[in-house]
C-alpha cells in the first residue's frame, strides 16, 4: 500500500508525526497519535470529529496552548520553521502575527476589564510597533469589516456590553488585524444562535476569499463544514481517518466512520422518520482499542480490523482513508456501500 | 377527532427585574407573551426559537416549575394553574420533563438507582422497596442501560448514558407528556441520533404526547408532528410540520429554514448568504407592532403600527405575519 505523497512546494502548516500525550493519574492519554497534516497557502480546511478526537488538542499543541501535563512530538512546521522548537518568546511573535486564533467562546480572548478599542489597537501596537492612533484607527476600520454595526460606538465598550454574536466578531476582527496567513477557528459558531451563525459563517467565507488567508475550522457539526471547507480532515481517537475534497467526502465517504457520522445527523431540508445512530460509545484514550480504533463501532469489522491498525493511505489522488475496507465506489453517503477486496493485500 | 390533552390558553410569564439603579423602578421582562395552543394524545410538538426567545420558561411554565403571570393550563380537562400544591403534586406523575445539561441535572451524591425512583416515591410512596427496585431496572432496561449499573454515580457515566438516566427517571412515573428541553444539544453527534431515536421509540411503546424544545430545526423536523416558532416570547407560526418546513408563513421560520446548515456541499453552495442581519431585540424592550420587524427582510411601515394576529395560512397552519401570502409564494428550501 502507497502512503501519500506529499507535494514539494513548501505547505503553510504542515503536520508530521505529530503527537501529543497528557499525564494523568489514571495513566497516559493518547490525545494525538502520528498525525500527517498539510494546511496550504488560501486553503479552508475543516477538522471534524466528535469530543475527545483530538481536533481541538492537536491545534492548542500548534499554538503552545497546551495544558502542563502535555507532552509533544514530531513536527509542526509553519512555514518552514518548526513551532515545537520554539522559545516562547518566539513564538508569541508568530501567534497574533501570521497565524491566529478563534475560540468557541469569545469571552475566553477578550478582556473583559478592557474597552474593545484597547484590546484591539495593543494587538497592532505589540505586534506592529504602530503608535496608538494609527493603530486605533485601523482597528475601527477592521470592526467595519467584520460588520459591526455602529462601529465608532461599540469600539468604545466594554465585552460584556456586546452580544454573543457581536464579541464573536470582535474576536474575528483581532485575529485579522495583523493580516495572519492562518487563522486556526475551533467551534467558532457552535454558542451562537442559527441566524447569526450564518452571518458569521458568511464572514469568514468573504474574508478569506479577499484576504487569501488560509482558514482551519474546528468543528463537529458536518453541517457547517458542507458550506465553507475546501478539505475535510475526519479525525476519530486521535488521528485522522479520512482526508478527502468537500464534495467527495459527502458524496463518498470512504472510512465507515465518516459515512455512519453522515448518516447520523438529521437534516432540515428533508423528512425523515429516523436517523442512523452510531452504536457503542466514543473510544477510551487512555486504553484505546486494538487495531482501528473505529472497529468495536464498525458494523463492518473483521479480525485483522481488531489485530492491525490501518495506516492513512492514499485512496485516490487527494484522498487518504485509514481503514482495511474502504468504500471505493459507493455511489453515494446513504446508498448500499460497495466494499473493495483490492486493498485486502496491501 | 383525536383527544386533547393539553391546552394552554393565553399564558404568559413575567419576569420582575431590578432597575439599573438603586432607585430605579423594577422592569418587566416579558419572557412568554400570550401564547395558546393545544396538544392532542400522541402528539409531539416541536418548539423552536433562538436563545432567549422564552421556549424553555414555555416548557417549564406548562408544569409549572416556573409560575406562570397570566392565563391557564388545562390538563385533561381541569385546570392546573388552579391546583393547589398538594393537588399539583399528584397531577405531577402524569407530566415529566428532561433537560438539557444530562450530567448537570443529576444529582451527584445519588447513585443511579435513587435518582430514577426519586419520582415514584412521590408518586407511589406505597411502593415496597423491592417493587420500587423492579420498577427501576425496568425503566433502565428500556433506555438501554444494564441493570447492573444500578449502584453507580453520575460522574461515571458519559453523556450519552447519563441522558439514558434522565430519561428513565423522567419516564418512571408512567407519564402522559414529556416536555423535553434540549434533550440532545449537549451531546455528540453519533450519540444524539441514539437518543433521538429512543425518544421515539419509548412514544410510540408508552404513548407519550411530547413537548420537544430544540434550537435545532433539524432535530425538530425528526421528531415533530407540529411545530410552534417562538420569536421574543410569542407564537409567530404554529402548524403541521410538513407544511411549517416546506412552505413557512412567517418570515422569520423561513430565515431561520435558510440558516440552518445542510450537511451537502451542493445544495450548501447554491444557497444564498443569510438575509437576517443583527441580533435579536431585547425581550425588555420589544419593538412596537410585529416584533421581528426589525430583522425582517420584507418589513414595511405598518409592521411598527400593530402587532400582526395569527392568520390562517393554511389547514391548522397559522402565521403572525400581515404579509404572509408573500412569504408562502417565495419558495423556501427545498422541502
Amino acid at each position: 500500500m502507497v502512503m501519500a505523497t506529499r507535494m514539494d512546494t513548501q505547505a503553510l502548516l504542515a503536520l508530521s508525526d505529530y503527537t501529543i500525550r497528557f499525564t494523568t493519574p489514571d495513566g497516559t492519554v493518547k490525545a494525538v497519535n502520528g498525525l500527517d497534516l498539510t494546511v496550504e497557502p488560501g486553503e479552508t480546511v475543516a477538522v471534524v470529529g466528535e469530543s475527545g478526537s483530538g481536533k481541538s488538542q492537536t491545534f492548542n499543541g500548534v499554538f503552545g496552548l497546551l495544558a502542563g501535563n502535555a507532552e509533544t512530538s514530531g513536527e509542526a512546521l509553519f512555514e518552514g520553521r518548526d513551532l515545537l522548537k520554539l522559545s516562547p518568546r518566539e513564538l508569541d511573535k508568530v501567534r497574533g502575527a501570521d497565524m491566529a486564533m478563534v475560540f468557541q467562546d469569545p469571552m475566553t480572548a477578550l478582556n473583559p476589564a478592557m474597552k474593545i478599542k484597547h484590546q484591539l489597537a495593543e494587538t497592532l501596537k505589540v505586534h506592529k510597533g504602530l503608535k496608538r492612533r494609527e493603530a486605533e484607527a485601523q482597528a475601527l476600520a477592521m470592526l467595519k469589516t467584520v460588520g459591526i454595526p455602529e462601529a465608532e460606538r461599540r469600539i468604545e465598550q466594554y465585552p460584556h456590553q456586546l452580544s454573543g454574536g457581536m464579541r464573536q466578531r470582535v474576536v474575528i476582527a483581532m485575529a485579522l488585524l495583523c493580516r495572519p496567513k492562518l487563522i486556526v477557528a475551533d467551534e467558532p459558531t457552535t454558542a451562537l444562535d442559527v441566524t447569526i451563525q450564518a452571518q458569521i459563517l458568511d464572514l469568514f467565507r468573504d474574508l478569506t476569499a479577499d484576504a487569501g488567508t488560509a482558514l482551519v475550522l474546528i468543528t463537529h457539526d458536518l453541517g457547517v463544514v458542507a458550506g465553507i471547507a475546501d478539505k475535510v480532515v475526519v479525525m476519530y481517537a486521535g488521528r485522522i481517518v479520512e482526508e478527502a475534497g468537500v464534495d467527495a467526502l459527502f458524496a463518498r465517504p470512504a472510512m465507515p466512520y465518516t459515512a455512519a457520522l453522515i448518516r447520523s445527523i438529521p437534516r432540515v431540508d428533508r423528512d425523515a422518520e429516523a436517523v442512523e445512530p452510531i452504536g457503542g460509545r466514543p473510544p477510551d484514550l487512555i486504553h484505546p482499542p486494538s487495531g482501528c480504533p473505529f472497529h468495536p463501532r464498525c458494523r463492518f469489522a473483521e479480525d485483522k480490523c481488531r489485530r492491525e491498525r490501518p495506516p492513512l493511505a492514499e485512496i485516490e489522488p487527494g484522498r487518504r482513508a485509514a481503514c482495511w475496507f474502504p468504500f471505493i465506489d459507493a455511489t453515494s453517503a446513504t446508498g448500499e456501500a460497495i466494499r473493495s477486496s483490492e486493498t485486502l493485500d496491501g | 377527532m383525536a383527544e386533547t390533552l393539553l391546552s394552554v390558553e393565553h399564558l404568559s410569564t413575567v419576569f420582575s427585574l431590578r432597575g439599573r439603579s438603586l432607585f430605579a423602578p423594577n422592569v418587566e421582562l416579558k419572557a412568554v407573551s400570550d401564547v395558546s395552543f393545544s396538544l392532542e394524545k400522541g402528539e409531539t410538538l416541536g418548539i423552536v426559537g433562538e436563545s432567549g426567545c422564552g421556549k424553555s420558561t414555555l416548557g417549564r411554565s406548562i408544569l409549572r416549575l416556573i409560575e406562570p403571570t397570566e392565563g391557564r393550563v388545562v390538563w385533561q380537562g381541569k385546570s392546573l394553574t388552579d391546583l393547589s400544591a398538594g393537588e399539583m403534586r399528584k397531577a405531577r406523575r402524569d407530566l415529566s420533563i428532561i433537560f438539557q445539561d444530562p450530567v448537570a441535572s443529576l444529582d451527584p451524591r445519588m447513585n443511579v438507582g435513587q435518582i430514577i425512583a426519586e419520582p415514584l416515591k412521590v408518586a407511589e410512596p406505597s411502593l415496597s422497596r423491592k417493587e420500587r427496585r423492579e420498577r427501576v431496572e425496568k425503566v433502565m432496561e428500556e433506555v438501554g442501560l444494564a441493570p447492573e449499573m444500578i449502584n453507580r454515580y453520575p460522574h461515571e457515566f458519559s453523556g450519552g448514558q447519563a441522558q439514558r438516566i434522565g430519561i428513565a427517571r423522567a419516564i418512571v412515573t408512567e407519564p402522559k407528556l414529556i416536555v423535553c428541553d434540549e434533550p440532545v444539544s449537549a451531546l455528540d453527534v453519533s450519540i444524539q441520533a441514539q437518543i433521538v431515536n429512543l425518544l421515539k421509540a419509548l412514544k410510540q411503546r408508552m404513548g407519550l404526547t411530547l413537548i420537544f424544545i430544540s434550537h435545532d430545526l433539524s432535530v425538530v423536523r425528526l421528531v415533530s408532528d407540529r411545530i410552534l416558532v417562538l420569536y421574543l416570547g410569542r407564537v409567530v407560526e404554529i402548524g403541521p410540520r410538513r407544511d411549517v418546513f416546506a412552505n413557512p408563513g412567517h418570515p422569520y421560520t423561513k430565515a431561520l429554514l435558510a440558516a440552518a446548515p445542510i450537511p451537502d456541499p451542493k445544495i450548501a453552495r447554491q444557497r444564498e448568504k443569510t438575509p437576517l442581519r443583527g441580533d435579536p431585540p431585547s425581550p425588555i424592550d420589544p419593538p412596537s407592532g410585529c416584533a421581528f420587524r426589525t430583522r425582517c427582510p420584507i418589513a414595511r411601515d405598518v409592521c411598527a403600527e400593530e402587532r400582526p394576529p395569527l392568520a390562517e395560512v393554511g389547514a391548522g397552519h397559522h402565521a403572525a405575519c400581515l404579509f404572509w401570502e408573500e412569504v408562502r409564494a417565495d419558495p423556501a428550501i427545498a422541502g
